[in-house]
């Protein structure tokens, strides 16, 4: 046990001890954030900077007084559309829109010509202009004025309670779920794959460098193998410990500097000061307890809980995958060579991870959902998708037992092939190669 | 005592038998020559010694006692493949593999400073090892061989990589090991290593062993009463009955060297009797046999049991 630790101890502090750990590690919660902040940025000088189009407009019907926008100049033309057509053609204007005379009802037959493909988002701005003149249109027809038309407006948003058997009450968000079980459902994911590949990575090496008759002459295959994974897993939570206490550290630094710019809210308060009337204060009070609902909610998910389960689903699938990373890597002699045999280990993981969406956000009670969260190869990512939403607890003492079973049954097969594997070099490795070494006496 | 004895070792691989019912005897501070051409087996009789594999029937003992986990500490391997850790430095990683060998962190450190020493090479300590030459990498490998004072050293073709001065180097911390008590185990193909260092050898070929004893002994057992002569003038000729002449070269003008096949039973004082009658003789010696005549002789002949055989009455 003594040497396990020893290795353990090396396979950590070789990988940590790396510039390229340290890189990693400080630049990933920095590239997300810097990424979606230049975006941001740009988008918003774009918008900053973009001219108001031209539209000129030949308008048959009469009914359409049009306001320049901030996105849109109109020139009313007075002309025959074929004329106007012409006309546009030596001008480097946007659009030409054309109205012809039009019943209420049936508002059709209204044209927009431009000289490129314009964007869904343009034609979509002057669409919303005519809808709302239309529906002023019907309003001053069915004679009711536009107040009476807002307080006709309300918004709901339900409470969701769950009632469990004991007859406790707890509010639940099925949007906080849906996101949370997300989120940890990828993080499982990346890390069993990112990490599993390290270790074969790592075998891989030690056989090449033919360091490995060495160490196995001072220790069993099984004991390097068992290390080496535990000692990639160890550097695997350390990095993502850094990362979430980063990441948490710098997203509730960001929204404390952008928090009080953020748009909507600032655009409320405009409003609020602009119109000082009652029903907009309605309004921000159920946006507001709208947010407060929303952190509620989040409180009040037993968060302890998911913690561990997380903890325990990302070791166990971690440990469940990489024993069969660490076979692979002990049968080949390069990382072209490992390719054959990492599809087929794959393959379930891409399974749990598709299953995710397809399934288990969507429906975290239905029974794919539940088969997906029970059987080892798709737990570990399936699981922590539902977990939220409430797993029953023999549910979930099913499906962790069968992670413990399966990743020491995944263990037990990688270190039969393993302590043939590390030490046969020029062999061409097949399948059948590896059963026959997987029942190779020892 | 025996530093190692193995009774009847046989590994069987699905495709062939690796040993074949092979028993050796390895005394106690001797360097002991494990011969045999490539693919003969003795690299799976060595990962068996290692406890690298097991064995599938036969036993071997250690010092008097059957082979255990515990036996890793006291004997030190060097494989033939060499391979360290590249991207570790020298020092961590004799340090890492010391202590997988059962050695503390303290006694690692203070044998690591003294063999860095003994090498001239103390300042290699921060040096990763994929900065270092094949050969300044072998000797870093060759500290951790031996680096936990192991009681068994098993060299697997030590020699290979290192230029002449290295080698020699190599040589002397091998005989100082010896010296020391350590029993080495030699496997190599390089005869004149066996000529000069080994005192007992075994020869391997095709799984089974096939010649084993003390190097001196096995060269007396294949003497073959042939003498090596420099005299002066070539005109005599001598009774067939009991010579044949082998070959003849001239030295210079009137100075010859002949070999000299004597019948069984005729002793070396007889053959100069023999000569000092027709011929002046300047020098006289036996011709033994090299190790290199004995491997070769024998691999050749274990195709063809009827020749071993007879080579081996001989």
């Amino acid at each position: 046990m003594n040497k396990i630790w020893l290795i353990i101890q090396r396979e950590f502090l070789t990988r940590v001890q790396k510039k390229s750990f340290l890189i990693t590690t400080i630049l990933v919660p920095l590239i997300f954030p810097a990424i979606i902040g230049v975006l941001v940025y740009i988008m918003k000088k774009e918008a900053e900077s973009a001219k108001a189009d031209t539209v000129q407009v030949v308008d048959e019907s009469g009914k359409f007084i049009f306001e320049n926008t901030k996105r849109y100049n109109f020139v009313p033309l007075s002309l025959s559309i074929d004329k106007a057509k012409d006309a546009y053609k030596q001008t480097k204007d946007f659009a030409l829109l054309y109205i012809p005379p039009f019943d209420i009802n049936k508002p059709e037959g209204m044209i927009i010509y431009t000289k490129e493909n314009p964007s869904i988002e343009k034609v979509g701005g002057l669409e919303s202009i005519i809808q709302d003149r239309i529906r002023d249109l019907k309003l001053e027809a069915y004679k009711i004025d536009k107040e009476t038309l807002k307080s006709l407006k309300v918004s709901v948003n339900l409470k969701q309670i769950n009632i469990s058997e004991t007859g406790e009450e707890k509010t639940s968000n099925a949007g906080i779920l849906f996101w949370l079980g997300l989120a940890l459902g990828i993080l499982i994911y990346m890390f069993v794959l990112i990490y599993g590949i390290q270790i074969m990575q790592g075998v891989i090496d030690e056989k090449t460098s033919k360091i490995v008759e060495v160490i196995v002459s001072s220790v069993k295959p099984f004991q390097l193998m068992l290390g080496k994974v535990i000692g990639i897993a160890s550097v695997g939570l350390l990095q993502f410990t850094i990362w979430i206490i980063l990441i948490s550290a710098l997203s509730s630094g960001v929204l404390g500097y952008f928090g009080l710019k953020m748009p909507q809210q600032q655009a409320m308060e405009e409003v609020t000061k602009q119109l000082d009337n009652e029903e907009v204060k309605l309004a921000i009070d159920q946006q507001k307890s709208k947010t407060t609902e929303i952190f509620h909610s989040l409180f009040q998910l037993p968060l302890g809980k998911i913690a561990f389960i997380f903890v325990f689903y990302f070791l166990g699938g971690y440990l469940l995958y990489g024993a069969l990373f660490a076979a692979v890597g002990s049968a080949v002699e390069s990382m072209q060579e490992s390719q054959q045999f990492q599809f087929p280990i794959t393959l379930p993981l891409l399974i749990g991870y598709f299953g995710l969406f397809m399934f288990v956000l969507r429906d975290p009670h239905g029974s794919a959902s539940f088969w997906l969260s029970i059987i080892p190869f798709t737990s570990p990512i399936a699981m922590v998708g539902r977990i939220g939403s409430g797993v029953p607890d023999q549910e979930l003492l099913l499906s962790m037992f069968l992670l413990i079973a399966g990743f020491i049954f995944t263990t037990w097969i990688a270190g039969r092939i393993y302590r043939v594997g590390i030490l046969m070099t020029g062999t061409k490795v097949s399948w059948k190669v590896l059963a026959k070494w997987f029942f190779m006496k020892s | 005592m025996e530093a190692l004895i193995a009774k009847n070792v046989t590994k069987v691989y699905a495709e062939h038998k690796a040993l074949d019912n092979v028993s050796l005897t390895i005394p106690e501070k001797t360097i002991f020559g494990l011969l045999g051409p490539n693919g003969a087996g003795k690299t799976t009789l060595i990962r068996i010694i290692n406890q690298i594999i097991n064995s599938d029937s036969g036993e071997i003992l250690i010092f008097g006692e059957k082979l255990k986990p515990s036996h890793i500490e006291i004997i030190g391997y060097l494989p033939e493949e060499r391979g360290l850790y590249k991207k570790m430095k020298v020092g961590e990683q004799l340090l890492y593999l010391a202590q997988l060998k059962g050695l503390s962190r303290k006694d690692a450190m203070a044998r690591i400073k003294i063999w860095l020493e003994k090498f001239e090479i103390k300042d290699w300590w921060h040096k990763k090892v994929e900065d270092l030459s094949k050969g300044m990498a072998q000797k870093v490998q060759f500290i951790s061989t031996v680096l936990h004072e192991p009681k068994l050293i098993i060299l697997d073709e030590p020699f290979s990589g290192f230029d002449p001065v290295n080698a020699q180097l190599i040589t002397e911390k091998i005989l100082e090991l010896k010296e020391n008590g350590s029993t080495i185990i030699f496997s190599t193909h390089r005869m004149e290593t066996v000529e000069s260092l080994c005192d007992h050898i075994a020869l391997i070929n095709k799984s089974k062993k096939i010649l084993e004893g003390p190097k001196k002994q096995v060269k007396e057992q294949y003497r073959s009463n042939t003498f090596l002569i420099e005299h002066r003038g070539n005109h005599f000729t001598l009774p067939s009955e009991k010579y044949e002449v082998k070959s003849q070269t001239r030295i210079e003008d009137d100075l010859f060297s002949t070999t000299l096949k004597a019948a069984d039973g005729i002793k070396g004082n007889q053959v100069i009797k023999d000569l000092i009658d027709i011929t002046e003789v300047y020098s006289f010696q036996e011709k033994l046999p090299t190790m290199a005549d004995i491997f070769i002789g024998l691999v050749k002949a274990d195709g063809d049991d009827a020749l071993r055989k007879h080579l081996q009455e001989v």
